[in-house]
């Protein structure tokens, strides 16, 4: 046998117990998934299909369709705004912040990141309740004449989504802001274009794969998300990862969570079929 | 516009820091609420928690499960790295895109998945079986980063070992290993702070035996409590003093 074979048989040796684990872990659990999605419970028995019944019914029963609706409407709103809150920030850090200080300024701006991440949710209900920090402050400063409820609201579970991405996004757009040669501003200043063109016409573009990069992995945590909106958004509008917890737990109805959790990966995908142009996610 | 900018700046930092401080310093309240108005300092909620049986035990449960799936991730992604990196096998492309997959999948289909196999196995949920969830979602990065760190240079020193009559274990222990310290301690680093943290795979693959966030968690159904911040805070500045020891040692001489 040729080197060239042994190093082939020894390469695949050290391949093998990875792609197993990998095959026995998730691709099975998730083929098993599928077809437990096409079950459907009769009573408290699971029976086996094939049927669409489940997916039917998610995109025809309003409960269950709301969800999907309630989950892209919330992952695009925090999306948008993350991205535009931490533009900005990532800049200034990269460009008005003396470069002595930019490595503590960006330890500041992602420090909450330590703390775990339930109790980072946690901490939002603290501060947003009717007797928080925030309502205390702006009541006492006379901005308010009453506490205003925004725990167990849509807005709560924004807040603290938003918070978590900004925090990722202004990593990964400070880091390709930083990437990126400084004669790019300075020929377009040449050329006479204002501060803000240099901007718009020339920075921003550049930063669309970190823009995009980041806005792909806010989108794909933040759909799939269950603490978040349950301990701050609360049960009055449920997301899909809420639904899912809800066919498991009050009614251990497994053939609709997995139909749930099927849609989700699809929805996962079609972003990434949207985003995939700008995403360099092959060369990890 | 200087001045915009430096505005923009303490807004955005007041609205980061804002949870983190309001946690912290609640944490002290003397008081049975962690709301305003703050009430005077004393540390018993930290006495409380310490001597929480429930939650020191869920904090070694944590503690062993990230441990324990981290080294496992760790090994199986680097023998993967080192087996992919060294030889074109047929079929690279798709072992590496499916060694990557879980990572673009939510750790709550992960999990269920996982929930619905063991049941019909008849394997009841434990620390085991969530362990093996964690190894799931740790292995593409361990291996995405060990691959990644993988370079012509290292696949040379490699067959130079190999050619002086190295082994197989001792190419990979002798060679490799010392070669990617830096980008192994990253990768299990890493690894550990996400199955430390991690909460949708414990919640549903743990019965009795939960992990920390699991336990966190149970906590919060009965209300808000100074106590529920100290244990945040404890978690909090455990890992900032981690994170900037690391910084200082390890990964001060891995950049230099």
């Amino acid at each position: 046998m040729g080197i060239e074979a042994i190093e082939k048989r020894q390469g695949a040796a050290l391949v093998l117990p990875a792609l197993l684990w990998t095959v026995a872990f998730f691709v099975l659990p998730f083929a098993a998934m599928v077809w437990i999605s096409l079950g459907h419970l009769d009573g408290r028995e699971m029976v086996p299909g094939p049927d669409l019944g489940n997916y039917l019914r998610i995109f025809t029963e309003p409960a269950l369709s709301r969800g999907i609706w309630v989950s892209l409407q919330i992952t695009l709103i925090v999306t948008v705004i993350s991205v535009a809150l931490a533009w900005p920030l990532a800049w200034i850090i990269a460009t008005r912040v003396p470069p002595r200080w930019r490595r503590l300024a960006l330890l500041l701006a992602v420090l909450p990141f330590w703390t775990s991440y339930v109790v980072r949710s946690y901490s939002w209900a603290l501060v947003l309740g009717q007797k928080g920090v925030v309502m205390t402050a702006l009541v006492g400063l006379g901005l308010l004449d009453a506490p205003v409820q925004i725990m167990a609201t849509r807005a709560a579970t924004v807040i603290g989504f938003v918070h978590f991405f900004v925090m990722l996004l202004t990593l990964t757009i400070y880091s390709n802001l930083v990437q990126l040669s400084p004669n790019y501003a300075r020929a377009a200043e040449d050329l006479g274009a204002s501060r803000f063109q240099v901007i718009r016409l020339v920075i921003l573009p550049l930063t669309l794969p970190g823009v995009m990069t980041g806005a792909f992995l806010t989108f794909v945590l933040c759909i799939g998300d269950y603490i978040t909106p349950q301990i701050l958004g609360g049960n009055n509008e449920l997301t899909l990862p809420q639904l899912i917890m809800l066919q498991l737990g009050r009614r251990g109805d497994y053939p609709m969570a997995s139909a749930l959790s099927v849609v989700l990966m699809a929805l996962v995908t079609l972003a990434y079929a949207a985003c995939a142009r700008w995403l360099k996610m092959e060369r990890v | 516009m200087r001045v915009l900018s430096w505005a923009y700046l303490v807004a955005l930092f007041a609205f980061i820091l804002l949870p983190v401080v309001v946690l912290v310093v609640f944490s002290f309240q003397d008081g049975r609420l962690p709301v305003p108005p703050f009430r005077g300092a004393t540390l018993k909620w930290y006495a409380e928690i310490l001597s929480d049986r429930d939650l020191m035990a869920a904090l070694g449960n944590s503690l062993l499960v990230a441990l324990g799936s981290s080294t496992v991730a760790l090994l199986l992604g680097f023998m993967a790295a080192s087996g992919l990196a060294r030889v074109a096998l047929p079929g690279t492309l798709a072992m590496r895109a499916l060694l990557i997959a879980p990572m673009t999948v939510s750790y709550l289909i992960i999990a269920l998945g996982l929930l619905q196999m063991f049941n019909a196995a008849g394997v009841g949920p434990s620390l085991l079986t969530t362990g093996i969830g964690h190894v799931v979602i740790n292995l593409p990065l361990c291996f995405s980063i060990l691959y990644a760190a993988m370079g012509e240079h290292q696949k040379n020193a490699m067959r130079a070992a190999r050619d002086l009559g190295a082994g197989e274990w001792q190419v990979l222990a002798l060679v490799s290993a010392p070669m990617l310290a830096p980008a192994l301690a990253a990768a299990f680093f890493l690894s550990v702070t996400f199955s430390w943290d991690e909460f949708i795979i414990a919640f549903l693959l743990t019965r009795f035996d939960v992990t920390l966030p699991v336990e966190i968690w149970s906590m919060l159904r009965s209300g808000l409590s100074p106590k529920t911040n100290a244990i945040g805070s404890l978690v909090f500045l455990v890992s900032v003093a981690i994170t900037v020891t690391l910084e200082f040692t390890l990964f001060r001489k891995a950049r230099k």
